[in-house]
């Protein structure tokens, strides 16, 4: 009956949920409409936002958490976990997701962030985290941090792969270098990464990431999914591309959900071109998407956080 | 000895360290035919929905079949796939075990906790992530484990369910007890 409460129970139950979101998809959504077709189509869990990146990227303005009314909403509509994002380093935001009761909490680069120094503590939290990272040095300050999960950034709301693609190799790449080197090594490659020397020993053991490591940042089709986790992602967040026809319209509800099907099943078979063909079969194209190699720095969300 | 485990999503994995470690040889199945060469499953922790509706009508059909016949072990998710009814909401479920379950009885994300109950007479440790509660037995149903006044793990036939994660503890005795089953489903002993 005892109930425990300490430092790493806590963390074994936080990282416990990412470990059930494997090999699944979660994906963003703005309504509970949209939340009903992602749990009909097999997603593992939502991401209940105010509006998805590329409308934000498209509208401008200060993004900020959704509003909790329609995330209880869709906390009402849906069985599966739901996840919210709060502003980098707006630990009043996370407070106010976590009373609301949310299954996750992604503190995230595509809100614009509200502390130019600092990220959430999110030890000080029940709910469990997920964080955006660029590299692995990224990816253990946010674990030291108390981040349970994390997802490499990509370019959010832009339906193109490159930079998800780029980020889990660098972090797949920077991991295994590691585990090849020498202890003198590895307080070196801790100063270079900018990251606590226990977590760089423990990836040079383990060949991983302490938490689960998911993708996001421009997952498009099935074959980006495919793809990210053929590379070493252990799930993907799909963001616009489902929902978006291009930064501004919504997609036909019976595309979307066509194509939200279409990508779970390529999670699940990511490694058969087979299943993979079959579900790209039935397509009828993705979101037009913005390249990002037309994009200026000034409006890359990925650069915020550090 | 040959085992499968169910690798739709969810913490499979996880289990197939264990299983591993414990001498087994595992497969991942994410296609109904794999379920063929396989001398018992292990479904996971994850979201049975989602289970369900990747396996789709063919795969649900095969494994229903499977589940008669092959012993099967789940956990958490694994355990709603098994029971014979499913609520909050109402799902499908196999039918394995002679049980109602209840998805996510203890609450949310926030609710999970880590606790003692008895496996027998003997303490072990329990992960309980979003987990569902076991609300009826039939009479053919065996209570492995208990927490409080809940059964969390139970038996009947060749299936078996525990509405926590074992894999994602240290104890490894309720996965011993599950290839003990397939030994002996299997007219192997020892």
């Amino acid at each position: 009956m005892s109930e425990n409460n300490g430092h790493s129970t806590s963390l074994r139950l936080k990282t416990g949920l990412a470990e059930m979101l494997k090999g699944g998809v979660i994906m963003d959504v703005t309504d509970s409409r949209q939340a009903e077709i992602a749990e009909r189509a097999g997603a593992v869990a939502v991401m209940a936002l105010e509006r998805v990146p590329a409308q934000i990227r498209a509208e401008g303005g200060v993004a900020r958490m959704a509003s909790p009314k329609k995330i209880r909403e869709i906390m009402a509509t849906v069985s599966i976990p739901v996840m919210a994002k709060c502003r980098i380093g707006h630990f009043a935001e996370a407070q106010i997701l976590q009373e609301l009761g949310v299954d996750y909490i992604d503190e995230s680069e595509v809100l614009t962030p509200a502390d130019e120094a600092h990220h959430v503590d999110k030890h000080a939290f029940k709910v469990p985290f997920v964080c955006g990272a660029r590299n692995l040095g990224e990816a253990l300050r946010r674990i030291a941090e108390g981040a349970a999960m994390i997802r490499t950034k990509g370019e959010a709301g832009t339906g193109d792969v490159v930079h998800a693609v780029k980020h889990i190799r660098q972090i797949v790449q920077e991991m295994k270098i590691l585990t090849v080197l020498s202890e003198e090594e590895l307080y070196a490659k801790a100063k270079e990464h900018g990251a606590p020397y226990e977590l760089i020993r423990i990836v040079a053991k383990e060949g991983k990431l302490p938490v689960p490591n998911f993708s996001a940042g421009g997952i498009a089709t099935p074959a980006d999914a495919s793809l990210v986790m053929q590379l070493g992602a252990e799930a993907v967040f799909v963001g616009s591309g489902i929902f978006m026809k291009n930064s501004t319209e919504f997609a036909d509800p019976v595309e979307a959900e066509k194509r939200a099907k279409a990508i779970v099943r390529a999670a699940t078979h990511y490694q058969d071109p087979k299943v993979l063909l079959e579900v790209s079969e039935d397509l009828v194209g993705a979101m037009k998407g913005l390249a990002i190699s037309a994009l200026d720095e000034a409006h890359m969300l990925q650069t915020r956080g550090w | 000895m040959k085992i499968g485990v169910l690798a739709i999503q969810g913490d499979f994995d996880a289990h197939k360290k264990r299983l591993e470690e414990l001498g087994a040889e595992v497969v991942l199945v994410r296609k109904p035919e794999q379920l063929d060469q396989i001398d018992g499953l292990v479904i996971p922790g994850g979201e049975s929905g989602a289970f369900l509706k990747i396996l789709g009508e063919q795969g649900i059909a095969k494994l229903k079949e499977f589940v008669r016949v092959k012993p099967t072990f789940g956990t958490c998710a694994g355990a709603i796939m098994l029971a014979k009814e499913v609520t909050n909401p109402g799902q499908f479920g196999l039918g394995a075990l002679d049980i109602r379950v209840r998805r996510n009885a203890y609450g949310r994300q926030i609710d999970s906790s880590i606790r003692t109950g008895k496996l027998g007479e003997s303490p072990l440790e329990m992960v309980f992530i979003r987990a569902p509660k076991i609300e009826r037995m039939g009479p053919g149903v065996e209570v492995i484990a208990t927490e409080g006044n809940d059964a969390v793990a139970v038996r009947q036939g060749k299936a078996m369910a525990a509405t926590f994660h074992p894999e994602l503890s240290e104890d490894d005795r309720l996965h011993r007890v599950f290839l003990d089953l397939v030994r002996d489903g299997n007219g192997v002993h020892g």
